[in-house]
């Protein structure tokens, strides 16, 4: 392997920011090939800018590097008039480390974040040189693996994969190296391939797709079958059992050029249970696991000292959750390095008073706008989707936030969620009313954004039984809020397009019969399909036309209890019945209480895998579990000896 | 609540005197490709993780007293770029106090290009750091012509000769360019003082030339065309700023530039 730099250097000032090409980021490690040692090449198939700030990507390099059988490096997908350029003058796609030819690693990792990345997959593998479809590549071809929350349902990709990676990735990486290095030592011999990939699908979390017959009676799926006996019928992912013991990334990598998130990140947890129902995130990464507050408050310190970043986000789903949000906060305002200029900002911030005097003590001098996520109009529809939180709560932080200074507040609503009323979806336009009412008593110019997207059910989920609304459906809702809040100028309306609603959904919820359209798409030239400008639905449309697909079908269509769903032999933590009983629940209007404070209602993404919440406290923070809409005494009441394992502490240190 | 004090604001900056670094630095390798907007973001960073104690603007949104050169060309190299930065702490003679600087060490001018060049990203090397009192012109005033090499692909050097003879001959040369969304037609004729065939090779041809930066600045890439028109430029390097000072042109620092193979072989 040679770097390509001297080939691509001339192209570089025929594209537009060429810097997306030159890697050089401070932090960047520049791996040792050595001849026995696997060599990954990690790609987020996007922009540079979109993909860079990955801290999946950035997590598994530092940890593959730091192995000594493996080495990793970096790629993203190249924008089409760099893709183009790269064709014509017949140059591979290239890592960044090094510049080298991503075909030429000994596998492929694809971070999966989203699902209208899929057709860019294709074109990166295409760019590579290696075959598309599995079935073509031989032993010398790159082993491509996938891993991130879309492959949780990996049959639209099955054509195109050789490997699924289900769930944390930080053990599992090392486990496929492992197999993989021995495998390279004996010189990828003729018909090695499928018994290395027959030795990969004995590592939990591996998933092999062309070791599963898929078979169809009409449309519905009949079975889902391995086609070896040693190969399991239910594939489970992992899951790290303590962050404490990955501090990663170590070394954030800084970037050369404006990319988004262009911060330092610190993951403070992973996994919530919440229990918001139309949630994927929430359900596949449960349990919760803390990181100590120590090792937060040094990751923090170390890595604005290294970086010279001058903003921090504490990451996580659920940031105000944090147990040691608190001493986080102030040890990271105390430290005399930041001078007072440091601004840390709380993603996903929680609607309560709590949240907002958590806001008040990071945000500096300048503070505009403050965002919340109610997520529906109605408390009825919040109690469906397992949002608990009453009106009065959310005009209380929105109270206490205009209160405190902030004079824009946004709001973001999904519609679309199951039973929705047409009532439930203008009342979004009158919350948003009631809230610019309270921020004019303090600020004449208060205002409110409302952020409207179309809800699409994701597998392993309450909601993957329900079917989709229809992209009429969904402009038709967004319709009702814009007639709604089209007299009052302080509330600002924005939507999300229903149209790319219809393909995420499609794709989230398809099977292999996918692989087809997807292909069909990429070859159409869809790209770039979670870009505005790129994004086709024509395209789709032709597409499931020309294999003999319904879109209704796979999107609109409500499932049966008894159907057999495409993911039903990936395991991500919740036992089927599990999520049936509380897509059942949810359509009766009953909520379900945190499980990190309340009772334990096994659904299985503990007990099934041996481990525990990590949690530093033994008491809900300040606001409830759930919001004010949720009497946590009296769920303990019921059964107060039924307690979660809830580790108490700090965890192993 | 509002921002803690800030320790390197100047409170009375009327009534200070204002401490002034000048940096000469170069560009090279693949951070050529970075943008003007890039590298000054790349130079904010490199304050905070040096520690040294940059003067900071006042109001909601403070940002580090620091004044740029005339922008380089995405995809230029350069060995002679300039920033000014303000420094909040006064500079003991040769000196810079060292009470703000990281682990409270003092520092001499001597050691300040390595600790600011280690704080910034392969490619860009701080050559040459000069203390002054008291506000000067900006950089973008003072530089009035760039001098720069540049290459020309595929070009065969016998006609690159007549190309520059016949470019040099001519009265005008009307050029039109994108400025702010509209076309602009001017003569940059007289903004060429000085164009020469200076190698060549199977690369092409590189040419040196001496181009005004005032009223705009001219770049090399705008001779392309009429030199060889459909062939493509090389790399392209700002080898000085000048400014012009009773008759005679000055760079805006004098240092012995260290030459391009030593910052060549430390990028890419």
């Amino acid at each position: 392997m040679t770097t390509l730099w001297p080939r691509i250097e001339p192209l570089l000032p025929r594209v537009q920011k060429p810097a997306r090409y030159i890697g050089l980021e401070d932090g960047m490690v520049v791996p040792d090939h050595g001849a026995h040692k696997v060599s990954w090449a990690v790609m987020y198939p996007d922009t540079y800018e979109i993909g860079l700030p990955n801290q999946g990507i950035q997590i598994l390099c530092e940890v593959l590097n730091e192995r000594d059988d493996a080495v990793a490096e970096r790629a993203y997908t190249p924008w089409p008039d760099m893709a183009s350029q790269l064709r014509s003058c017949n140059v591979p796609l290239f890592t960044l480390e090094t510049h080298r030819a991503v075909g030429d690693f000994d596998v492929i990792g694809f971070n999966l974040a989203a699902e209208l990345v899929y057709t860019n997959v294709l074109e990166s593998l295409d760019l590579a040189g290696v075959p598309l479809r599995q079935q073509d590549r031989v032993d010398t071809d790159p082993i491509v693996v996938v891993g991130g929350h879309a492959s949780f349902n990996p049959e639209p990709m099955a054509d195109f994969v050789d490997v699924v990676a289900l769930g944390d990735g930080e053990e599992l990486v090392g486990d496929i190296s492992q197999v993989l290095q021995g495998w390279k030592r004996s010189g990828k011999p003729s018909g090695s391939r499928q018994r290395v990939l027959r030795e990969l699908a004995q590592i939990q979390g591996c998933y092999i797709p062309s070791l599963y017959d898929v078979t169809y009676e009409g449309d519905h799926i009949a079975a889902i079958e391995p086609k070896f006996s040693d190969v399991p019928e239910v594939v489970y992912k992992r899951t790290v059992a303590d962050l404490a013991d990955w501090p990663y990334p170590k070394n954030q990598l800084v970037p050369l050029s404006e990319v988004v998130h262009d911060r330092l990140n610190v993951e403070v947890f992973r996994g919530c249970t919440r229990g918001c129902r139309f949630c994927q995130a929430g359900m596949i990464t449960r349990p919760v696991r803390e990181r100590p507050a120590e090792q937060v408050s040094s990751l923090i310190s170390n890595g604005l000292r290294r970086t010279g970043y001058d903003e921090v986000t504490l990451t996580s789903l659920s940031t105000a959750d944090f147990s040691g949000i608190e001493s986080v906060v102030a040890a990271a305002i105390a430290d005399p390095l930041t001078c007072g200029d440091t601004t840390i900002s709380l993603p996903s911030l929680r609607v309560d008073a709590f949240t907002v005097g958590l806001a008040d003590k990071v945000s500096n001098a300048r503070r505009s706008g403050l965002t919340f996520a109610p997520e529906a109009g109605t408390w009825r529809m919040r109690q469906i989707i397992n949002k608990l939180i009453l009106d009065e709560d959310l005009y209380g932080a929105v109270e206490s936030a205009y209160s405190q200074g902030w004079k824009r507040m946004k709001l973001y609503f999904l519609t679309g969620l199951p039973s929705e009323m047409d009532e439930d979806t203008t009342a979004i336009a009158d919350l948003a009313a009631n809230c610019v009412e309270i921020g004019k008593s303090h600020n004449k110019k208060a205002s409110v954004t409302v952020s409207l997207g179309g809800f699409v059910p994701k597998a392993h989920t309450p909601f993957q039984w329900f079917g989709q609304n229809s992209a009429e459906e969904l402009s038709r809702k967004i319709g009702l809020v814009r007639e709604a809040t089209r007299r009052n100028p302080r509330v600002n309306l924005k939507w999300h397009d229903a149209k790319a609603s219809v393909v995420e959904g499609l794709v989230s919820r398809g099977d292999r019969r996918l692989g087809r359209v997807i292909e069909h798409v990429w070859r159409h030239g869809g790209v770039f399909q979670e870009w505005g400008e790129h994004f086709n639905l024509d395209l789709w449309h032709d597409a499931m036309a020309a294999n003999g697909l319904s879109m209704d079908f796979y999107v609109t269509r409500h499932r049966r209890e008894d159907e057999i769903l495409p993911w039903q032999h990936i395991h991500a933590g919740l036992h089927s019945d599990f999520l049936w009983q509380d897509w059942q629940d949810s359509l009766a209007g009953h909520g379900i209480p945190d499980c990190r404070w309340t009772p334990c209602y096994d659904c299985g993404a503990c007990t099934e895998y041996g481990v525990e919440h990590v949690v530093a406290s033994p008491v809900p923070p300040a606001g409830g579990s759930q919001g004010t809409g949720q009497d946590i005494a009296a769920v303990q009441a019921v059964d107060g000896a039924n307690w979660v394992p809830v580790t108490l502490g700090s965890g192993p240190s | 609540m509002t921002a803690a004090p800030n320790p390197h604001a100047d409170a009375n900056k009327h009534d200070r005197v204002i401490h002034v670094l000048r940096v000469r630095y170069s560009k090279a390798g693949k951070v050529r490709f970075t943008s003007h907007r890039d590298v000054a973001r790349m130079w904010e960073r490199a304050f905070r993780r040096s520690g040294l104690p940059v003067a900071r603007t006042e109001g909601f949104t403070p940002r580090p007293r620091v004044s740029f050169g005339l922008a380089l060309p995405t995809g230029y190299e350069s060995v002679g770029e300039y920033l000014d930065i303000v420094v909040s702490a006064p500079p003991a003679p040769n000196e810079l106090d060292g009470a703000g600087l990281a682990n409270g060490r003092r520092l001499t001018a001597a050691e300040l290009p390595e600790l600011l060049t280690d704080a910034l990203p392969v490619g860009i090397e701080v050559q040459a750091i000069e203390f002054r009192v008291g506000r000067t012109a900006s950089l973008q005033e003072l530089v009035t012509r760039c001098r720069w090499t540049f290459e020309i692909r595929d070009l065969d050097e016998a006609v690159a000769h007549v190309a520059v003879t016949k470019l040099l001959d001519s009265t005008s040369i009307p050029t039109t360019r994108q400025h702010k969304g509209k076309q602009r037609t001017d003569d940059i004729r007289p903004a060429i003082y000085h164009l020469t065939v200076i190698d060549s090779g199977a690369y092409g041809v590189k040419f040196e030339t001496e181009l005004a930066a005032k009223p705009r600045v001219v770049r090399p890439s705008e001779l392309v065309p009429v030199l060889a028109p459909a062939h493509e430029m090389g790399v392209a390097v700002r080898i000085k700023q000048l400014t012009e000072q009773e008759g005679a042109a000055h760079e805006p620092l004098m240092c012995n530039a260290t030459p391009a193979p030593y910052v060549q072989a430390r990028a890419s």
